[in-house]
């Protein structure tokens, strides 16, 4: 028997083996229903059934989620108990309609009325009324009946979040013909290391044994032995890199010789904290906010405010220090950065623009001074160069927070701080007057090296290992000691296994970093004796 | 019956966790709950989170709030208060 190897993308990394169970699609569930298709009454209380049991098996899954996924299931329950949302299906059924068709048309047209919304709250709803529509279809037609057995590996065209919650995914993996890496379920699947691919185009391989390497996006259609050994060999490697990191996850980070680094987390996407447990972290080191400004339109201060208050609220009294928005370089935003400046990098960005659009720049304060009234939140400057522009900013954040009390908005004034990127700031501290100091590793390296970061050939070059890098590194660090003010490094060099030592070596004790890298960096960091550094 | 009116200022409107915290709110009161976006009607049960959803109040609108029955002055000053603070949401 030869092998045959299907491709698609990447939802949730990870690695699965066994037999493909292949779902049914709701058309052939349809067809089987209708023949046993009874008279009206029977059909009514069929689907009054249908309509109960989907409600309770949803309030099982609620019971047991938190966050996002609670509030989610605790929509669809006050929904489906509302008779208003199946009168229209009853009524077609008293006619003749059956009771697949009658509920499938009546949630056709609610869900049309969401999609056609100009607000993009409502239109997001209409995945959860899809959600409903297919859990009671699948009470309806006995789908659901055949739970999925623990570790099942699932072809299916695409499934939703709640049948996502009811299964047990451990030692399984899901592939879906259409689906999306952006969708609900594959936040759900990387939150709980379910491997998962999108855009798989198979077909007929239900019941044949498979590989599944997700990180890939690879499915290897009866093996080889060869095949299934070197999977296996793959795996293993993957898996003790893993189990050995995790073990660290959940602890203190703590070198050998017993001094407690503080590790913070990078987070750029609000969605990301879903998937993150705070105790696992000291705080958030750095909340980069451009990503809010990339939609059509530049975010209103209130939805920055209630995308602040939603990450202070996950981080449960630990800090969050959040940074003001930083384009330009190699972050552009059309309409807001300028264009064709020949090199970026040393062109307006940073608070260099912030400082020129206070239209942009007063909202954002005024928003991370609400959030700060929830918990200890810092602002902080990214491109300072000059003690001018920290000041000229620290202006800015007192009139917001004059203009909030004036209006009698909750508010607090955060600490204010600044990033270390630019050399003129790093070798010029103390005319500084910052609350705390951030080193951004990765400009600092660019602007020290002369050697930009997205230029293959001068990778090399490009390196925070260099001494050059390193020694300006220790005297922030140093300054900071001296002065009593919190220094840590929030650049990529703060979550990499080569660079962690070298850093610790120079006095940095708290460092900020993506949070996949969060046990593995806490590895490094128990391994590290300072005292021989 | 009472009446009364709330600007709508949370920032995305009579969304889903708003609308479900709105209609557990109204049904704890025995008398009518019902708002409009007109101080004309039409008038929606306030206690069903199908029909609140269906309005799509949207961050700025005005929720005219109506209550009938042996309850209806605590519960206008529920509900308003409700949309006052936001839903709870921040």
């Amino acid at each position: 028997m030869t092998s045959h190897a299907f491709k698609g993308q990447c939802a949730s990394s990870g690695f699965a083996a066994g037999i493909v169970t292949d779902l049914p699609g709701a058309d052939a569930a349809r067809a089987q229903r209708l023949v046993a298709a009874l008279d009206p009454d029977a059909e009514a209380e069929a689907l009054r059934q249908a309509l109960a049991r989907a409600t309770a098996e949803l309030q099982v899954l609620a019971a047991t989620a938190d966050g996002e996924a609670a509030d989610m299931l605790g929509f669809q329950v006050a929904m489906l108990e509302d008779d208003a949302l199946a009168e229209p299906a009853f009524v077609a059924i008293a006619g003749g309609t059956a009771a697949v068709e009658a509920w499938t048309a009546t949630m056709d047209a609610e869900i049309a009325g969401y999609e056609a919304s100009e607000d993009e709250y409502f239109r997001a709803r209409a995945s959860d009324l899809g959600d409903m529509k297919a859990r009671v279809f699948d009470a309806l037609t006995g789908t659901a009946a055949t739970a999925l057995p623990r570790g099942t590996i699932l072809l299916a065209d695409d499934i939703t979040p709640s049948r996502f919650l009811s299964a047990d995914w451990q030692g399984g993996a899901i592939l879906l013909r259409k689906g999306s890496a952006t969708s609900h379920v594959a936040m759900l699947a990387r939150a709980r290391g379910v491997p998962m691919i999108v855009g798989l185009e198979a077909n007929d391989i239900g019941g044949r044994r498979v590989l599944v390497d997700a990180r890939q996006g690879m499915v290897l259609v009866d093996p080889s032995e060869d095949e299934a050994a070197c999977f296996e060999s793959r795996r293993g490697d993957s898996a003790a890199r893993e189990v050995s990191a995790a073990l660290f996850l959940n602890k203190p980070a703590i070198t050998s010789d017993g001094h407690r680094i503080t590790t913070l987390v990078n987070i750029a996407d609000p969605d990301e904290l879903d998937s993150l447990n705070p105790a696992h972290c000291d705080g958030i080191g750095l909340v980069r906010t451009e990503l809010l400004f990339e939609g059509n339109a530049l975010p209103s201060e209130d939805e920055q405010a209630a995308i602040y208050a939603r990450m202070v609220r996950w981080a449960d009294g630990r800090p969050v220090t959040f940074r003001t928005l930083d384009a330009g370089g190699d972050k552009p935003i059309p309409g807001l950065t300028p264009d064709g400046e020949s090199n970026p990098f040393l062109g307006v960005r940073g608070v260099r623009l912030t400082l020129a659009r206070k239209d942009v720049f007063l909202p954002q304060l005024r928003a991370m001074a609400r959030a700060a009234a929830l918990g200890p939140v810092e602002v902080m400057i990214p491109m300072v160069s000059l003690p001018s522009e920290l000041e000229a900013a620290r202006a800015l954040l007192v009139e917001a927070c004059a203009a909030l009390a004036s209006e009698g908005i909750v508010h607090r004034m955060p600490a204010l701080g600044m990033m270390v990127e630019v050399p003129a700031a790093a070798l010029t501290l103390e005319l500084f007057d910052a609350a705390f100091l951030s080193i951004g590793s990765n400009d600092l390296t660019q602007y020290v090296m002369a050697a930009g970061r997205d230029i293959a050939a001068v990778a090399d070059l490009a390196d925070p290992a260099h001494e050059a890098v390193l020694r300006l590194i220790g005297m922030v660090a140093d300054h900071g000691a001296r002065a009593g003010i919190k220094v840590s490094l929030c650049g990529d060099a703060g979550g990499d296994a080569r660079l962690i030592p070298l850093l610790l070596a120079r006095g940095l004790r708290i460092l900020s970093m993506s949070p996949r890298l969060l046990a593995s960096a806490k590895q490094v960091i128990a391994a590290a004796d300072l005292g021989r550094t | 019956m009472r009446t009364g009116s709330a600007l709508l200022t949370n920032a995305v409107g009579l969304h889903a966790r708003p609308s479900v915290k709105l209609t557990q709110l109204a049904k704890s009161f025995a008398g009518t709950v019902e708002f409009s976006l007109s101080p004309d009607g039409p008038w929606t049960d306030a206690k069903s989170p199908v029909k609140v959803m269906r309005v799509r109040a949207g961050k700025g609108e005005t929720l005219h709030v109506r209550t009938d029955g042996p309850d209806a002055d605590a519960a206008l000053e529920a509900v308003i208060g409700l949309i006052r603070r936001q839903f709870d949401e921040h």
